[in-house]
Order: structure tokens, then sequence, then C-alpha cells
């Protein structure tokens, strides 16, 4: 592993201060079960890392407000999964939550590393393999290779790797923002703006500066969290990454008529991908069997298989119209 | 110069960036109870408490554990020599083959108990996933944290 500067500052104003005065390649640490586990596998080489994981002022999470609710940068995976309003009202954030990783990395990970976590693509996990978002212009080894966990949409000539988390797709789905203070000031950036499809550059993944800090990210209070799930779909029940996933909320009127509807899916895309299309087909009539496997091909309409993956694309539809009907449940409750 | 605690004792060593927590333990300390699987958090058989959380310790920086309280399965036992129940009910319930992976079972095992994850078995059984017994020995693992945490909630 290649040495590197740790510091642990103790105010977010040090710690911007800290990565501006250590260079291009210096990275900000919280949870390092990204970092970290990528530096032994020298696929990241940071110079020096500076150390969130214990700013208190990152670590607050409040969910009482009437507006947003608003998660500390550094708040735990596990300890948001275990807030009583969003157990309560937002079941598609805590699901997201407590189907991902094993309890010793909730309890590590943050809720901001947790947006910027890099693809579990084998070859880009490998040294020994071309990948143009480890190595740009080095080739895709996945192309023909064991292409199985690739996306299917918003995929690129130079890359096909499927974005990995669980908990992005559910923000995505509620309109979430997160909050970035730089060394240029503060900035609020939407989920939708802050991951960026491949194209030519697979090695950008989104649209912060590398001095940017996330130091909040905030949910706008909603009736949909009540009607809402993350259905995770995986090779095994617990402990693996999607193959498939949906994030569904829901509205309905008094009468079982779909009022607002959002869906996002992961596993299948390179990106958390909102499913606008599919939103449109179910919202203004009552769900069916029908309507909702007709939301799950409008979500997948365009998808791109490769090799071993064009079974993601059935799967895709099916969780959509499944999750439908999760979502449609609950808010009928 | 990093200080921090391990089983209730006092350590300050000078610690590489680059150093594990793990690693630390192991080849600094000699505690050798925590077992390194796979060293990318993937396996849990490196699981300790850190500030009374499971954590891995394979993907902590050692730098990370300045001024807290590390348990491993060193800490686990009385100072006697006891068994704690949970360790007792493991070897009642033969929770284990080769041994290899059962400090992390039981620092999991032991954490999820005090979270409360224990309602019923397909609770123990999710919250106990990051824990992988190449053995096989889930049903016993399971059992005997159902034995010391008590009935399943109706
Ligand atoms: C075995 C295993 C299984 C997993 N399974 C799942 C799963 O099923 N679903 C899932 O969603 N995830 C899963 N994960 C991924 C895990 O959730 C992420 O690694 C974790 O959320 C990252 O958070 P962290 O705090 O550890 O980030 P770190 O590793 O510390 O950092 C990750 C990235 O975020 C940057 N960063 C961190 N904090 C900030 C900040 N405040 N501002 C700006 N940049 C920041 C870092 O510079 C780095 O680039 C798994 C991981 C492992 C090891």
């Amino acid at each position: 592993m290649r040495s590197f500067t740790y510091t642990a500052p103790t105010s977010v104003a040090d710690a911007v201060a800290a990565i501006a005065s250590a260079g291009p390649q210096a990275r900000f640490f919280a949870g390092g079960t990204t970092l970290f586990d990528l530096m032994k596998l020298g696929v990241e080489r940071p110079s020096a890392l500076v150390d969130v994981s214990r700013l208190g002022e990152l670590e607050v999470i409040d969910t009482s407000g009437d507006d947003h609710l608003v998660f500390g940068a550094s708040a735990r995976m596990a300890d948001v999964a275990a807030d009583p309003v969003v157990l309560r009202d937002y079941p598609v954030l805590a699901e997201s939550l407590w189907r991902a990783a094993s309890q010793q990395l909730r309890n590590m990970a943050t809720v901001a590393g947790n947006l910027l976590q890099r693809t579990r693509c084998p070859y880009f996990r490998d040294e020994l393999y071309p990948c143009n978002k480890r190595r740009p212009g080095s080739g895709c080894a996945a192309r023909d290779g064991i292409d199985r966990g690739s996306a299917v949409l918003g995929t690129g000539d130079a890359c096909s790797a499927a974005f990995a988390g669980d908990w992005p797709v559910a923000l995505l789905a509620l309109d979430a923002v997160v909050d970035v203070v730089g060394p240029r000031g503060e900035r609020t950036v939407t989920l939708a703006d802050l991951h960026v499809e491949p194209g030519d550059t697979p090695d950008r993944e989104h649209s912060l500066a590398p001095d940017e800090l996330i130091v909040r990210i905030r949910v706008p209070v909603t009736p949909a969290g009540r009607g809402s799930t993350y259905l995770k779909i995986r090779d095994r029940e617990s402990y693996a990454f999607a193959l498939a996933s949906a994030a569904v909320a829901v509205t309905l009127t008094g009468g079982g008529v779909v009022e607002e509807c959002r869906i996002a899916l992961g596993g299948v895309a390179t990106r958390p991908w909102r499913a606008y299309a599919a939103e449109r087909a179910v919202t203004g009539r009552p769900l069916s069997a029908e309507t909702a496997r007709a939301a799950g091909e409008a979500a997948l309409a365009g998808a791109r298989p490769g090799n071993l993956n064009a079974f993601k694309i059935e799967l895709g539809e099916r969780t959509v119209a499944e999750a439908l009907r999760i979502a449609v449940e609950r808010a009928g409750r | 110069m990093t200080a921090f605690e391990v089983n209730g004792r006092k350590v300050d060593l000078e610690v590489d960036p680059r150093e594990s927590l793990l690693a630390v333990l192991q080849d600094r300390l000699h505690l050798y109870g925590t077992k390194k699987g796979c060293d990318h958090g993937q396996c849990g058989a490196c699981t300790v408490h850190l500030d009374g959380r499971r954590v891995v310790s394979c993907l902590t920086l050692a730098s990370q554990v300045e001024g807290r309280e590390v348990r491993t399965i060193e800490g686990v036992a009385g100072e006697d020599g006891t068994l704690h129940p949970l360790q007792r009910a493991f070897i009642d319930n033969d929770a284990m083959q080769c041994g290899y992976c059962t400090p992390g079972q039981i620092m999991s095992g032991l954490a999820c108990i005090a979270e409360g994850h224990t309602g019923d078995d397909d609770e123990i059984r999710e919250y106990m996933s990051g824990n992988l017994c190449r053995c096989g020995a889930y049903v016993g693992i399971v059992a005997a944290i159902r034995q010391v945490a008590g009935p399943a909630e109706a």
C-alpha cells in the first residue's frame, strides 16, 4: 500500500482546510469500508487521509423537523436505520439501510460515504485486468468477461459497471439533497445531480470536487414515506449486493387511486436510476397487476444487456411491480 | 503515538497509518484470538467491539481507535477463566467445527443480543449474516444465541 499521512481534524472548517492543503490526491476518510478496502487492493492510492468519521457536528440525526429529515454526513448507517421516525414513517429508507452490508459494516459506514462508494465490478477491483474506470483508456475486461453483475441501464461503450449502493437509490426516490462545503463556500446538490453516467469518463462518478465535503443529507418530509418500500433482490437472502432493487413511495386518494408515485432502481443501472416513465404509468389510476407490470416494463425500457446479464431486465421489471404492490398496500393501511 | 484500551488494558503504540486494527492486535499486541479471514470486510472473522459496538477490525485503521476502547475475544471470559454464557452456549450447541470463525461469531453474537436483534430466529440470522462459517455451523450458532437471549418473542 502506498504510504499516506493521516489527520483527524476536529471541525468542518479544519477538515476543509486540511484537504485543500494536502493536495489533489488527498481524500476524506469516514468509515473506511470502501476506501481502506480499495487501498488494500491498490485501486485507491491517496497521498493523505483526512478522517471525518468523528466530527461530532457531522454525526447529528434530526428527524423532528417539519420540512426535512436531516442526516449528518458521518451518521452511521446502523443509527439512521434504527431512528424511530425513519422506521415508522420511511420504510424505504430503513430497508435500504438494514438490507445493506452487515451490522458490523453499518456500525462503521457513514451515510455520506455510502453515497460515494465504488462499484463492485470484479474487474474494477482487480489490478490484473484492464478497466476504464480504474485506469482510463485501458479497456474493459467485463465486455468479454463475466458481466453478470453489470448494468443494463445508463451503460456506455467504455463501462457498464453497476452502481452498487442501496441507500442512494432510496434517497433519489425521495428527492433528497446533499449540502456540501468546500474552499469556495457551501452549495446544495440534488441526489439527481450527484451521480453521473459513465459516458466516455467512467472514472468520474459524481459531480463533487475532491475538496468538497458533504456535511449533511436532507430528505423532504413527505406522506409518501409511509407508503414505501425498498425491495432488494440478490443471490442470497442477506448480506449481498442487489441484482435488482426498487425504491417505491406512493400516496393514494381515498378511492385507492395512486395520487403520487416515485420509483428508483438499483442493481440494474450505472447510477441510482429514477424511472419517471414508470411513475407516469401508474399515477392517476388504481394499482392492478397489469399496471404494476406495465410500470416495470416502462422502467426497463431502453435496457441494453451484455453477455450474461439479460436476466436483469425481466428481474428488474418484476422487482418494480412487486415493490409497487408492497408500497400501495402500506399506503392503504 | 496512538493510545487506546484493549480489554481494559491501556496501550500506547507508534502505529504506521497503513496498519489496520486487526494487524495491530495480532502483530503488535500478540492477541491472536481475533482472526484474519478475507481482510476485506466480507467474512466477519475479525469482528471486535469498538466502544461497545461491533466492527470489522480489518477495515478499521489503527489510527482511528485513538482514545477508544477495544474489546476482543480475549476479554470475554472471566478473569479466572470462567467462560461467558455465550461461549458455554457455543459448546452446548455444537456451534463450531474448525473454530476459525468462532471468535468473530461470538463477538458478533454478543452485540446481536445487546442490540436486541433476537426477536425471532430470522432476525438472528439477518443480524448475524456478516459472519460467514464455511463449515456451516449456522444452525448451532443461532441456537447458541437463542439460548443466551432467551425465548423468541411470540
Ligand atoms: C462486504 C461489504 C458488503 C457491502 N454491502 C453493501 C450493500 O449491500 N449495500 C450497500 O449499499 N453498500 C454495501 N457495502 C458498501 C458500504 O455500504 C460502503 O462501503 C459504505 O457505506 C461507505 O461508507 P464509509 O463511511 O465507510 O466510506 P469511506 O470508505 O470512508 O469513503 C467512501 C468514499 O466517500 C468519500 N467520503 C466519505 N465521507 C465523505 C464526506 N463527508 N464528504 C465527501 N466525501 C466523503 C471518501 O473520500 C471515499 O471516496 C458493502 C461493503 C462491504 C465491505
